[in-house]
């Protein structure tokens, strides 16, 4: 066979499905709000090594003796407690600059991986066997049934504390949703007629999955990982908050917001208080933004 | 009707079942709890005395056995701190979260659903904007850190209520409840309203948007056209139909609150199941870890099946559907 077909013309980057998308998703007040808030809060976590003025982890840099400094105090080494410190005089905006890697880390992180988990095993449920189907759908419907935080605390329970850890039950907590969507779409997809087609050209069974089948289940998935993103972020700060999440080596912001906890009744809020409001904007900015793509995505929400 | 209920009854111990497998396995992953109690100093003689009492070296389906036959009888082994029986512990400590639960159920109810009928009725009032606005931070808002925030306001600054505790108590039934005292009741207030925060915002959007898809329904249009007075097309036809699906979710939702409680517990330090599960993860006490998990797994699959039932027995139109099918 060989090729008779002109290349297509080179593709602008503005015309692909995702700016498209974008671009729909930004005429929305509040999700372009979303939308700008959330991008500055990544760069911040990005580059918080440049923006922060000291590194909180670094120990030399720290002086005891600015502990506890309300916001506004002067720091001995010269600039200026924005947000306040903590008792070991760690400025708490550069604090929260670093939880905010780790917060949005693991939960960038475990959405991802738990969509391509998730999806693959919803995938397999739409096209194996009416026994594997069944299987697969009462494990998810078995899991949905109980509440996230009962699952992720069991998990770890068994695994103990860490980054990675964590990421694992915030995985094997989400998974279940993906696989439903997958499914779900998947079996709507399955009869129409450009599958049919592909099946008629003797297409291969996996190149028809993962090249027709895959890209047009994307928009709802693309959808449930968003919102599981905001998810995952606040139900990481929780566990570390009961003191079952990250260690104390990498503090997210949920642990940022324990440590403060202590200090609260003295009426020192600011070490609790900040970091639950960068928390608070992140997953407010996350779910503006998921709201939105809802609308653009599923067309009969639009109406 | 009968052979569902039977049906389901049997699902329901199937659950309970596999949940025991998943717990003791996952137990069994945490690690040998010979290694834990045992004195650093010991000998091989005193570490195969504690092996043979514990049983930690059989097959791992005769453990399973053993853990199985036991549990039947309500013996779920002894607290490694304590050193009395686990589910007595956690028995003992169940009704303050069960109280502090259905206060937060009830809280949910009194605010969310005078709320969503408002915003249904009038869904364009700048009133109605306001409230559904402020229903997204409702479901966006950490809990543990509102539950900080309350305690920051409105005990430290205002000064108003107290901070933790469950203060005075008293007994009725052989139970201790707080919301019997004045004192008690303070308490409550706030881990109450900490818990019911996300089921507010839930049960406001489930009545809002029930209420708007009732009041297009032709029936409603009649009970106008017949000159009822709106008080009573609310009140009777529109909240009763809107009521079935509310009352299913919030009887769902009755489990997940219990097992939320553990955050709202341990921030407000009220001594329930919650706060006594953290602690007992943190020190491996494992037979408190088995014991909670066993009591909330039997809890949720208990108030399921029920839920499911009375919806069934509620709704004549889920009745007529199950006889058809």
């Amino acid at each position: 066979m060989s090729a008779v077909i002109a290349a297509p013309a080179r593709r602008r980057l503005a015309d692909s499905p995702g700016m498209q998308v974008l671009r729909q998703v930004a005429r929305s007040k509040s999700a372009l709000l979303g939308l700008v808030v959330l991008a500055a809060i990544v760069l911040a976590a990005l580059f918080a090594g440049v923006i922060a003025p000291q590194d909180p982890y670094d120990l030399t840099q720290l002086d005891i003796l600015d502990g506890t400094l309300p916001p506004g105090s002067k720091a001995s080494a010269g600039f200026t407690y924005l947000l306040g410190s903590d008792p070991q005089g760690r400025d708490m905006l550069s604090a929260i600059l670093y939880g905010l890697r780790i917060s949005l880390g693991v939960g960038v992180g475990s959405a991802i991986i738990a969509c391509i988990v998730g999806a693959t095993l919803g995938l397999i449920a739409a096209y194996a066997g009416p026994r594997t189907e069944a299987a697969l759908m009462r494990l998810v419907d078995l899991q949905l049934s109980f509440p996230s935080i009962l699952v992720a605390l069991m998990i770890l329970a068994v695994l103990g504390k860490g980054v990675a850890n964590v990421m694992i039950a915030l995985v094997l907590v989400e998974w279940a949703y993906y696989a439903r969507v997958a499914r779900a779409s998947a079996l709507v997809e399955r009869s129409r007629e450009y599958i049919e087609a592909a099946e008629c050209l003797a297409v291969p069974r996996w190149r028809v999955v993962a090249r027709h089948l895959l890209p047009n289940c994307l928009p709802p998935l693309i959808v449930i990982a968003t919102m599981q993103v905001a998810r995952a972020i606040s139900l990481e700060a929780t566990l570390s908050f009961l003191g079952l999440g990250v260690p104390v080596t990498e503090p997210s912001l949920g642990l940022l917001i324990s440590n403060g906890y202590s200090h609260m009744m003295s009426g020192k809020y600011w070490i609790s208080f900040y970091p639950g409001i960068a928390l608070l904007v992140t997953i407010v900015a996350i779910n503006l933004v998921g709201d939105r793509l809802r609308d653009v995505l599923n067309p009969r929400a639009l109406k | 009707m009968t052979s569902a209920l039977i049906s389901r009854a049997f699902q329901a111990v199937l659950v309970v079942l596999a949940m025991t497998v998943i717990v003791f396995i996952g137990i069994h992953a945490i690690g040998d709890p010979v290694d834990i109690l045992i004195s650093p100093l010991a000998d091989q003689a005193e570490r195969d005395r504690m092996v043979a009492t514990f049983g930690t070296g059989d097959p791992l389906w005769q453990q399973y056995a053993r853990f199985l036959g036991a549990a039947m009888h309500g013996n779920l082994g002894n607290s490694f701190v304590y050193n009395e029986p686990a589910l007595g512990i956690i028995l003992e400590r169940l009704p303050a979260t069960l109280e502090l639960a259905i206060a937060a159920l009830i809280l949910a109810v009194a605010i969310g659903i005078p709320l969503g009928l408002y915003c249904g009725l009038r869904p364009d009032s700048p009133a109605s904007r306001v409230i559904m606005a402020t229903s997204i931070l409702g479901f966006s808002l950490p809990g543990f850190w509102v539950g900080l925030m309350l305690i920051m306001l409105f005990a430290v600054q205002l000064g108003w209520l107290p901070s933790t505790g469950r203060g005075e108590t008293m007994t009725l039934f052989g139970v201790r409840w707080s919301f019997l005292t004045r004192d008690g009741l303070a308490h409550l207030l706030l881990p109450a309203l900490n818990l019911a925060l996300f089921k507010i915002s839930m049960v406001l959007r489930l009545t809002r948007a029930g209420v708007r898809e009732t009041v297009s329904m032709d029936f409603i249009k009649y009970a106008r056209a017949r000159g009822l007075s709106p008080a009573r097309i609310v009140g009777v036809h529109i909240l009763k139909n809107i009521m079935i699906p509310l009352v299913t979710i919030i009887g769902m939702e009755f489990g997940s609150t219990v097992a939320f409680a553990i955050v709202t517990e341990t921030v407000f330090a009220w001594p329930g199941i919650g706060k006594l599960i953290i602690d007992s993860i943190n020190v491996l006490d494992r037979p408190v870890i088995v014991a909670y998990l066993m009591t909330v797994v039997v809890l949720f699959v208990f108030v399921n099946f029920t839920v499911d039932v009375a919806y069934t027995a509620l709704d004549p139109r889920a009745r007529r559907r199950k006889a058809a099918a």
